[in-house]
Formats: C-alpha cells, structure tokens, sequence
C-alpha cells in the first residue's frame, strides 16, 4: 500500500480551475471544473513524463523547467515562460492556507542598473586532463565513509540514516558538517525541514540526540551565517524557522534532556549580551526567545533591554549611507524585540486577568483588572540584575559562577511598570495598548481626541525629523484604513513559520504591499469603534461614529506564530476611562518609522496558483 | 535485397485487398488502412521491420481465408496470384486454423470489420490472431514508419476493446487466473506468472476504454501491488490514465496495443493454463490471451523464476525464439593487406618490460588474422564500403604501429585513467566523442553547440579560404600543409546550428569529418577543415537522440524520438535504410565492428540488432528492466554489452543470441560503456560519478552455450559480478558521460564537472 502512496500525484484542485477560469472571465460550473481539473492533471502528468526523457538524454539528474518547456513544444502546447532561472526555485510554504508557492522576489531595476560590480562572464568552457588512476590503482577506499557515530547503528538506521544523507545533502559528501553549508541557504533550509521531520517523525526515539538536533538548530539561529553577508539572502526567513522549530523541538522533546531550557536560554542570552556580535544574531536570539514562550521573553529579554537599547540605538540613528545595511538589520532587530514584548505584554495581562478576574468578565476590564492587581509595582526603574537569571532552580549548575542563588532575587515585574518601561522604548510602536496611568486614572473625562492631538504635540514634538520621516507612510496607510491609527504596528515582522517574508527589503518599498494587507484586515473587522487613548496621529479627520462602550478591537498585522489565522484580532473593551497626560519619560522616544515589511498574502495567493503550471 | 522486395510485393498485394473489403460495406477500418497507404512512400516501406517472412505468409492466407468466408472469389484469385501461393499452402493452413474452436461468443453487433471478423473467426481462434497482425503490420508500416499520423490506427486498435464483458466482473476473472496460478506446482507458477503483467494492463486499459472508471480504478488498486517491481514506470504510466479520452494519443498504450506480448512458456505449463480456461469458461481471459499475447511455447523443462526474470522486464515481453535464430555474421571483416614499413628503430624512450615480446606476438595475430577468414565474417563486399585513400593506408599503418606499444591489460594489469573534465560546463554537457587515434575531442552541449578540442599540442587550424587557396604551389609536397591557415589556429572551435541540445556526436574515422544529432531533429555533418557545416540531414522530425559513423566511415546510423534507426550514407539526403521495430525512443546507436550490423537500444527495454543489408531485424534482447543508454560491440564483434537506467550491464552473445552475463554494481544510469583494444576489460562510466572495470574475458569464457540454451534460449546466469568487477574509481563528482580506450590501452574518460 505504500507504493501506492508514492504512485499518487500532485492534483490540481478544481478551486484552482475555478480560480484561475474566474482570472480570465470565465464562469465555470462545478462540473465543468473538475473535469477540467481531472483532465489538467493528467496532461500535467504527461508533460512531465515526456519530459524526463529530455532529462535523461540531456544526462542529468534534475529536472529543468527547460525540460518541461521541451515537452511541452513537441506536444504542440505553448510553453511557459518565466521560469527559465539556472538557480532552483525556493519553493515556499504558507503555513495559513495550506499554500505553497513560488518566491519571486522583487529586483530593483535601479540598482542592478546602477550596480558598479557588474558580473564577469562565466568564464570558457574548457577540459582538463588528469591523470587519475595509474595503472588502475589509485584512492581506492570509497568516499563518503560513513561517519564513526553512525557506523554503531543497527541496519535499519544506517538504511534510514543513509536515505537521509542523500535526500538532503546529495551524492556530494563534503557535506556532511552544517558548517560547512552556511554559505548556501537553501541546504540550511532543507536540514532544518530534515530536522523538523525527524522531530516530528513518532516513531523515533531521539534521547540524547535532541541536544545534537538542538545545537544545530541554534547555530542556524544565531551564527552569522556566511550568507548574511550578502542583504539579498533571505537568513532572516531561516532564523525565524529555526526558532520556530526550536520552540517546537523543546515542547516536544524537552523531557527528554533536562536542563535543555536553561541551556537555550543562556546561550541565547549570552549572544544577546554580546555587543559584538552582528546584529543579525540579535535578532536571532530575540526570535529564539520568543519562540520559546512569553516567559522567556520576560527572563531574558526584558531585563536586558535597558542595555541593549542603547546599542540598537546608536545603530539606528546613524543614517550614513555606509551604515544603511547596519541599519536596516538594526530595524529587523528592533521589529523582533517589539513583536517579543508585545507579546510579553499581552500574554502577561492575560495571565493577570485570569488570575484576578477569574474568568468572569474574560477580557473586558483587563486593564483595571490588571491594576488592581499590581498596586505594589516596584515603580519605572528595570530591575537591577538584568542577565543570567536561570528561571528554574534545575539548571542552576550549568550556569559560571554562582549564578544560581539568583533564583529568588529575580522579581518579575508588574504588567503596568513593564509597559511604562516599554512604552518609553517604543512609544506608540507598541501595538498593545493600556492605559499607562491605572494609578493616576482618575481623569474621567471626555472621549474626544483633541486633547490627545495637543497632548501629543508636545510630548513627541521634540523628535521632530522623525514625524516628518513617517508623515508619506502614515498617510498612504491612513487612506484606506481609518480605523488603525497608522502606527506602526503591522509593520514589524513578525517571527512566521510560514515564511512568507520575501526577504529583507527597504523599508520605503513596503508602502504599497503593507497597505493591502491593511485594507483587507480593515475590511475584515467588524465596525470601526474609536481610536482609544493613544493615537498620537490626526485620527480627528476622521468621523468618530460611536458614543457607547469604547470596545476596540485591534489586529497585529503579521502573524502570530503557531496560529492558522491571517492576523490575530483581539478585542477588549475599555473601560470609558481614557488614559490621562501623564506620559512615561520619553528617554527614547519613539524614533523608528516603519520595520520591515508586511507579507502580500493576498498577492501570494493567485500567484502559487499559477506556480502550478510548474512541474515538480 | 531480395527481402526488400518481398515485402513490397506483400504490401501490393494487401492494397488490392482492400477495396473488396471496402465494397463489403463495412466500417471505418479500410478508410484508415486506405489512407495509411497513401501516406506510405515507397521508401518508408522498403526496409520491413522485425516481421518475420513466415508470419507475412500468414497474413495473407487470413486475409484469403477472410475473403474466401466472404465469397469474394475473384479477389481470391487476384491475391493467390500475386502473392504466387499455392492452393495446397493455403489449405493446409486453413486446416490448420480451424482446429480449436470454440462457439460462445456473442454475435450480435457486428459494427466493425474487426468485432465481424473476431466474431467469424470464433470458430477459428488462430485467425484472430493472424488477423490481428495484419493491424499491427498495417500501423507498423504506415503508422510508426510514416511516423506522421498515428491516429487513424488509434481508432481500429482501440476497437479492439470494445468487446463487452461484465466490469464488475473482471475482478473476479483476475482473481480467479490468479488464484490458480497460485495454486499450481511451483514449477509452473513462476511461467505462469509471466500472465499477470500482460492481462492485468489489457484489462485495466478495456475498464478504461468502455468508460468504466470506477472500475477500473478499482481493479487497478487491487491488483498493482501484484505486478514485478520492474514494471513500476509502466504501472506509473498507467495509473494516471483513466479516461478514454486519454487512451488516444498515449504512447505507451499504443506500442502496448500495436505489438503483442511474448511470452515463452513452457508446453506443460501452457496446457495447464489452457485446462483451467477451459473448464472455468473464462472467455475474457482467454480472449485477451488470444488477442492481445503471444505465447511461445517450448517443450522442456519450465524455467525457472530466476531464468524468468532475467529475460523479462521490456515493454513488449521477451523476443520470440525464432526472431533471435537468424544467422548473424559477427566475424570481423579481412584487414586489408598493407605492407608495414618493418621500420623497428624506435625512437621513442619508452622502454617498457616485455615490450618486444608482445610486439612479436602482435604481429603474429595480425599476420594470421589477414591470412585466413574468419568463418563467421560476412562477405568482404556484402556491403560496399568505401575505398581506402592514401590517408587511410597512413593511418592503418599507424594504428598498427601504435598497436604493438599496446599494453596487455588483464586482472593484473589494469589501465591507467586519465579523466577530461569539461569545466564551466554550465549548458550543460550531453554528449562526447573522441577520435579513435585520441587526438581530438568533440563535445555536444545543451546550448546547442558542438565544441572540438584538440588535445594534443597541435593546434586546430581551417583550411584557408578559396582566394587563399588559389595563391599556393599545388605542387609542393607541403601542400597538405600549405593549405592551412595558421592565423585560425586554436585549441579549440565551436560549431554552431543546431537548434536545440546536441545529444550525440561521432567522428568519422578519417577525422575529416564530425556528426552531430540534436533535440532539433536533425543530423549535421560538420567538416573538420574548414569548421563548417556542411550537411544537415533531416527525416527524424523529432529529436535524434544518438548517432554514429561506421568504422569504415562513409555510413552512419541515427536514432530518436521517432522510434527508428535510420542508416544514412553521407552523400544522401534521404536515409537509406529505416529500421523499424521499436516501441519507443530509440536512445543509442552502435556499429558493429565489421559494419555489416547496427545494434539499438531503446527506451522499450530492448536492444534490436538489425542486418545493414536488408534492413531486417535478427536479435531482439530482452532482460533490461530500464531504458538503455549506452551499447558497446566488443572488438571481436562476438559480444554486445550494454547499459541501462537500471545500473546494470548486460553482456549478450550475438551469435547465439543469449544473455550471457549481467553486472551489478553501478548505482544510476550508465551512460558510457567501452571494451579495451583487446576485448578484455570492459569499463563502464556511470551518473554515479564512477568507472568501473569488469572482466569482460573471464564473464565470456564462462559461459557454457551447450546446446539445450542455444535451442531454448535459456539461460543460468552465475551471480557473479562481485568476481567480475575489477576495480572501482571515483571521479570527483564529475558524471562519467565518455569513455574510450586509446590504441595503447589507456583508458580516457570524459564529463562535465558537477559543482552542485
């Protein structure tokens, strides 16, 4: 039955049919789809068996899209173009819909036409002659000699371990080391996915090699990957993938190597705390974090942040052109930290409204909830010992020094001095939003945003190039969304397993791709209700429809990991208690226009449609 | 030629035939056969196919029986005429014929020719059969050969399904054959098993055709898993076809249906199957088994499964037994006698041990080999060959000079390798030739081009240009010389004009000369002193997958898409012969050593050796389980070896037209097989980046061709390719794509280096 299995094939859906007829004009009844659908796959599955035979005769093992193109013009079919590229397609999937589709990247033409390292041309063909094998004798030993770790393995394993090896790495053997592929990103990906399957793969018992399995996924991590040397490599997509799978692996596997979590964390606080390294291992570790749950988040992250501020700071507000590639990595960064904390915040009201509510009124009356809870907050100052707080007393032994002892001295901080503290980070950027005054709430007064309007001009006024920066962005995002105060809350990226991040890109190019997603998102919310406490932008030209309970509901514009949904919607209503002036010292004020870039899921969609055209 | 006209006379006599079946007012079937004869030119029709004469002559006594049914007495007398048979002959065949009948077949519709003649021919079972081979004749010729269209022939085979039986049934019927054959003494079951493949295809492609999806999805599911694992890309094929829509136009339902199945079955197991038909009145299965196979019966022992399976796994089941009868002359043909300057002062510096004994011994065999004919060489002059020019004598003289600095290679002694990288290669390398003295090398690329290589220090220079030439003494002894132009001289020339990926090239022998055969379904004749091109030969239509000069140069031989091989002289445009016979691509092509024969092979999983003189097949072999890529004749002519996607060489002996060995070891496609000078290593190059070295003596010695196997074709094939490999050398990830002994045995490999 298994061969069965094997003998299936890839089946284009009649939805796709219908799909694509509706893309031309064409009105398809259901019947007429599957048929078509039924008959697309055959001839599909034709074209590709007719094709092999011009891989074969070409002798070669991998199948060209020109291969496909040959079968297709012999069979008197129009050929498809566009795919002619030598280097393989990443093909990707998209977690949410159950989609896979072709990355194509956008290219700036200005660049490439403007680019001073014009490539040389591959250089002639030529043949060379050696002498390998003198009278028949030579290196006669195999290469690709088994690894000694594998030679104790039963029959089965090596069968399997040997299936593995060439699935993932090919016939080469000089691949045998992850390090030694960390110049090719595609091989990274493939290991991780290997990884991912092994863990995922019920019938293996992994025992110790977790931590193995773990070390690899960390250097895909952290490691400044050869490949991030060139921006147009796509590491960033890696590391959140391996974080996920991080995460994934430890709540899986966790049992099975104690202490595992303890290592995790302060390996990755260790390359936190290490102003040398590139940023893109921060913001390795920052995703790892917040894979690994709001908790560690709350442990490892936030105390350090003071410090770690600063450096991200410096780096940011360097705007020579000889830093913008530092930069733009420093604004990768700071969108994972941001994505990190709000989820910190979130998950930490939510737990504090469990614990105090009681689940009677669930979310509305978290904030007040929430203060009331945490009358006794220790004030706006971080708390003193920012590192090396192991979490569990376990894992106390793997920690230098007599670190463990610490334990007791970590305080977790209260939800409303967290947010103060945060909020002085990231101003407005912090899509979470609670009143940051439950002390001084008092102030029940109106609900209209002019004093919010002149409240702000003051308060941000001074960062004053920074405003004008983010002006063009805000506007184009305004236009179609109303309801979103345009902050930049969709635009951090957020650590997504689906991958659909199409690489790292200025931050000017995403304008128009972030405003689709925020269209649709706007479009899917149910009624706009207000702008709440902490619009700081011209929400005023807006009509404000509503007078009743402020419920406002907010959508993270990315991804929230590990949820099948196209953006999480939360919604809490307020209490009519509008936040008051008492602003958070702005030491740092909010100085960052917009991080990274929101996916084009709508875009992507009808695309890896037609990415079915191409043969596997 | 005698056969030749044979079969054009046959051919005549079957268009007269036709009208009076047409007058007969039935269906569509002799419209399609009267276009498919219209489309046939006389040269499409010349070189019949592997059609033995025996079974013509049973073609036409069906069709004279059929008319005769029909009273259509003076179309009788015409054909008897024509045809120049005997009354006696047709009778006794008739008798013949109508031996084991069996009346239970439903009459009713009869609203095609063939439903009409299978229902007649009720009472004569024979029949169907001969009158099924007149369709295969008919699509053979006109179908495959004309090459154009094959649809008009769809209709009639597929027709051939529309015999109604109960779907649901045929679940049962399958069982219930499969039930038996599982039951039955262990000897037999492994010849019967040989049914299920064939009838489990024709009644899965019957469900498909009456529109019986479900059904047939059913049946396929239930009994896939049954069918040999070499079977899997058929079965693959298969699985994906399940309209009737779909049936029309595929490729490997029409061979499937255009050719029948062979199987070779023992009489013993054959009466079996028959005893069990019979009494379970299992007309489905014994129709197909009637229709659609043909069952070579033997008396003797059964086979073995072992035997079995070493000789299955092709499209179209094993070669009949009396295909491979014919006789084949293998032998070499007459050195032609030169007088070899005894000029023994070797200046060379080459001083290596033994060096003057094997000299003497040499000569010795070369001396005797002039002297007396090999009783298996074929006549000098059978094919015209081209007279030796000056240039020619040189080189003989030369390649026997060279031939005594030759190195005895053995299990002992085994070649050195040197490998030719091709690097940068990045459009891709899909075929290499060197010359056969080593001094040039040509390769064919995916971008369309043909780049030579000289790989001796002398450079490669175009002859100059007319004007050029008009201004030098032709006088000169020099003038050889004179005429080329030293300002082109380069190491290497690219050819350009093809219009897709070169997939084969081939140096003449003189080196004058360089063919290329391409995805664009040409074949191009390239000169090698001026780097032009000169010739393009066009009639394949569809991309030409191999070429090669004969070693005599003058003819050479192409193979493609288009399922045949056609033997081409260089100053034609049209071939000159077409061997037709292949259900599939055919993928290489090779000369035999004396000339006078062409192996193919093909991506049915057969290799077809066909006679240069008439066009005829005489070996069909079978036991490759994957398409084959590479064919190599041993130097004596007596061995043929090839290669397949299998990974496995086979080793075959023409003269009694067995298998005689098989080596295992490669792991992917061999692309590249060759025999040492003296036949005694065989390297084959493989995808899996590594040459490998048999020992091609010791796997022909071995072989004891008693003649119980030369009779029945069996065969006991030692495993013993572990004793047989010689050595195994990697190549740094570089596919092996060439491979070619130099006149003193050093063995010279080629590929492009595969940085991924």
């Amino acid at each position: 039955m298994t061969e069965r299995e094997e003998r299936r094939f890839a089946e284009v859906p009649r939805e796709s049919i219908k799909l694509m007829a509706e893309s031309t004009g064409v009105e398809l009844s259901e019947e007429v789809a599957a048929l078509l659908a039924e008959d697309v796959c055959y001839r599909l599955r034709e074209a590709t068996q007719n094709s092999s035979q011009f891989m074969r005769h070409a002798k070669r093992r991998k199948l060209s899209v020109e291969d496909f193109n040959r079968a297709l013009r012999w069979s008197n079919t129009e050929t498809v173009c566009g795919y002619g590229a030598q280097d393989a397609l990443p093909f990707r999937p998209l977690k949410e819909g159950e989609l896979f589709f072709v990355e194509d990247r956008e290219i700036n033409l200005v660049e490439l036409a403007l680019a001073t390292n014009i490539p040389k041309g591959c250089a002639e063909t030529m043949v060379r002659v050696h002498v390998s094998y003198l009278d028949g004798k030579g290196n006669l030993e195999p290469q690709g000699t088994v690894p000694t770790a594998v030679q104790s393995l039963s029959e089965d394993l090596l069968k399997y371990y040997q299936q593995i090896t060439r699935a993932i790495l090919g016939e080469d053997p000089h691949l045998m080391k992850v390090k030694s592929v960390s110049h090719d990103l595609d091989q990274l990906n493939r290991l991780l996915h290997m990884v991912k399957s092994l863990v995922q793969n019920p019938y293996l018992y992994l025992g110790s090699y977790v931590r193995s399995l773990v070390s690899s996924v960390m250097y895909c991590i952290l490691e400044p990957l050869a490949a991030s040397i060139n921006p147009l490599n796509d590491h960033w997509t890696l590391r959140d993938y391996a974080a996920l799978l991080l995460s994934h692996i430890f709540w899986t596997h966790g049992d099975l190597v104690s202490g595992l979590y303890h290592q995790i964390l302060l390996s990755l606080q260790k390359v936190l705390s290490d102003p040398v390294r590139p940023l893109c291992s921060h913001y390795g570790a920052v995703v790892g974090l917040h894979a690994l749950g709001w908790k560690a988040v709350e442990r490892v992250l936030y105390p350090h942040l003071p410090a770690y501020w600063a450096n991200l700071q410096a780096v940011l507000d360097d705007y020579s052109v000889s830093n913008a590639q530092v930069k733009a990595d420093g604004h990768k960064v700071y969108g994972a930290i941001l994505v990190a904390v709000e989820r910190l915040l979130k998950m930490k009201a939510l737990s504090l409204t469990l614990a105090a509510g009681g689940g009677s009124a669930g979310l509305p009356g978290t904030t007040t909830g929430a203060v009331g809870f945490r009358e006794n907050s220790p004030g706006l100052s971080p708390p003193p010992e920012p590192l090396s707080e192991p979490p569990l007393g376990i894992a106390s032994h793997l920690q230098a020094g007599g670190a463990g002892c610490q334990w007791e001295e970590w305080t977790p901080v209260s939800l409303p001095a967290m947010y103060c503290e945060l909020y002085s980070f990231f101003g407005d950027s912090l899509a979470v939003r609670f009143s940051t005054d439950p002390p001084l709430g008092g102030a029940p007064s109106s609900r209209s945003c002019q004093p919010l309007e002149g409240r702000k001009e003051p308060a941000s006024g001074a960062p004053n190039l920074e405003n004008t920066r983010k002006m063009p962005q805000l506007t184009a995002s305004m236009n179609i969304s109303p309801r979103q105060d345009g902050s930049p809350r969709m635009e951090p990226q957020p650590p997504s397993l689906a991958a659909t991040v199409p690489g790292r890109s200025l931050a000017r190019s995403s304008s128009s791709s972030s405003s689709v997603s925020r269209s649709r998102s706007s479009s899917s919310r149910p009624g706009r209700s207000t702008s709440q406490s902490r619009d700081i932008f011209p929400k005023a030209r807006f009509p404000l429809p509503q007078a009743g309970p402020p419920a406002f509901s907010f959508i993270i514009g990315g991804r929230q990991m590990g949820r099948r949904c196209q953006g999480r919607r939360f919604q809490t209503s307020f209490t009519p208690t509008p936040p008051l002036n008492t602003l958070p010292p702005r030491a740092y004020a909010h100085k960052l226009p917009v991080i990274g870039r929101v996916s084009k899921p709508v875009r992507r969609w009808t695309c890896s449609h037609y990415s079915l055209h191409l043969p596997l | 030629m005698a056969a030749v006209q044979d079969g054009q006379m046959e051919l005549d006599a079957e268009k007269e035939t036709k009208p009076e079946i047409l007058s007969d007012g039935t269906s569509n079937l002799s419209g399609n056969t009267a276009s498919g004869t219209l489309s046939s030119s006389p040269l499409t029709a010349a070189p019949a196919g592997g059609a033995p004469k025996m079974e013509d002559q049973q073609t036409l006594i069906a069709v004279l029986q059929f008319l005769k049914r029909n009273k259509l007495t003076d179309s009788v007398e015409i054909l008897r005429r024509e045809a120049g048979l005997g009354e006696d002959q047709e009778d006794s065949q008739a008798t013949d014929g109508s031996g084991g009948g069996k009346g239970d077949v439903d009459g009713g519709d009869a609203n095609s020719l063939l439903s009409r003649v299978s229902i007649t021919s009720a009472a004569a079972p024979q029949s169907v059969i001969i009158f099924h081979s007149i369709i295969f004749f008919y699509s053979y010729r006109f179908g495959k050969v004309g090459g154009a269209d094959d649809q008009p022939d769809v209709s009639v085979v597929l027709s051939a399904y529309s015999q109604q039986g109960d779907p649901s049934l045929y679940q049962v019927y399958y069982s219930g054959l499969k039930n038996f054959i599982e039951s039955v003494l262990d000897c037999h079951r492994a010849e019967l098993s040989q049914l299920f493949y064939p009838l489990f295809v024709h009644m899965y492609l019957e469900l498909v055709y009456n529109n019986h999806e479900n059904e047939a999805k059913a049946f396929f599911e239930k009994f896939s898993g049954d069918q040999e694992c070499y079977y899997q890309d058929d079965l693959r094929v298969l699985c994906g076809l399940t309209k009737k829509e779909h049936l029309k136009g595929n490729e490997v339902l029409l061979d499937f249906r255009t050719s029948r199945f062979v199987l070779r079955i023992s009489r013993d197991s054959y009466q079996l199957l028959k005893r069990h038909l019979q009494e379970r009145h299992n007309n489905q299965i014994w129709n197909i088994i009637q229709e659609h196979l043909y069952i070579d019966i033997f008396d003797g022992m059964p086979r073995s499964k072992s035997q079995i399976d070493s000789m299955s796994g092709s499209l179209a089941g094993e070669g009949k037994r009396e295909v491979n009868k014919a006789k084949v002359f293998h032998g070499l043909l007459k050195e032609p006698e030169i007088e070899v300057p005894l000029d023994d002062e070797d200046d060379e510096a080459e001083n290596e041990e033994g060096k003057p004994k094997k000299k003497k011994t040499k000569k010795d065999s070369l001396g005797s080999k002039s002297k007396k004919q090999d009783p298996n060489a074929p006549q000098q002059n059978r094919i015209p060959l081209p007279e030796l020019k000056d240039s020619d004598k040189l080189d003989k003289i030369m390649y026997m000079k060279e031939s005594t600095k030759r190195i005895r290679l053995g299990p002992e002694n085994l070649p050195s390798i040197c490998f030719y990288t091709f690097l940068n290669a990045y459009q891709g390398l899909t075929a290499v030739d060197f010359t056969d003295d080593s001094s040039l090398l040509a390769g064919g690329f995916a971008d369309s081009t043909v780049r030579v290589w000289s790989v001796t220090p002398k450079k490669l220079r175009k002859v100059k240009s007319a004007a050029d030439l008009n201004m030098i003494d032709k006088e000169s002894d020099d003038v050889l010389e004179r005429i080329m132009d030293e300002k082109t001289a380069s190491e290497s020339k690219i050819l350009y004009g093809h219009s897709g990926p070169v997939y084969g090239v081939s140096f003449s022998p003189d080196r004058n000369y360089l063919l290329s055969s391409s995805e664009d379904g040409t074949v191009r004749l390239w000169s090698l002193l001026t780097f032009t091109c000169l010739v393009g030969y066009k009639g394949h239509n569809y991309p030409v997958w191999d070429t090669q000069f004969s070693p005599f140069g003058y003819y050479f031989v192409s193979g493609g898409h288009d399922r045949v091989a056609r033997l081409w002289a260089t100053d034609h445009y049209q071939p000159l012969r077409i061997f037709a016979g292949h259900l599939a691509d055919v993928t290489c092509t090779r000369f035999h050593p004396n000339s006078n024969y062409v192996a193919t092979g093909s991506t049915d999983r057969t290799i077809r050796l066909w006679d240069v003189l008439n066009g005829n097949c005489v070996r069909i072999f079978t036991g490759h389980k994957g398409p084959i890529h590479s064919l190599a004749f041993s130097p004596n002519g007596k061995f043929l070896a090839s290669g397949s996607t299998d990974g496995r060489v086979l080793l075959w002996d023409i003269g009694h037209g067995l298998m005689i060995g098989e080596l295992k070891g490669h792991t992917d496609t061999i692309y590249s097989l060759k025999f040492s000078r003296d036949g005694e290593i065989l390297a084959s190059g493989s995808m899996d980046n590594t040459v490998r070295l048999w020992n091609s003596m010791k796997a022909f010695d071995e072989v004891e061709t008693d003649d119980f196997t030369a009779t029945t074709g069996h065969i006991h094939l030692p495993d013993n390719s572990q004793e047989l490999l010689l050595g195994t050398y990697h190549s740094k990830s570089t596919p092996v794509t060439h491979l070619h002994f130099t006149r003193r045995n050093l063995l010279l490999a080629a590929g492009a280096y595969n940085s991924q």
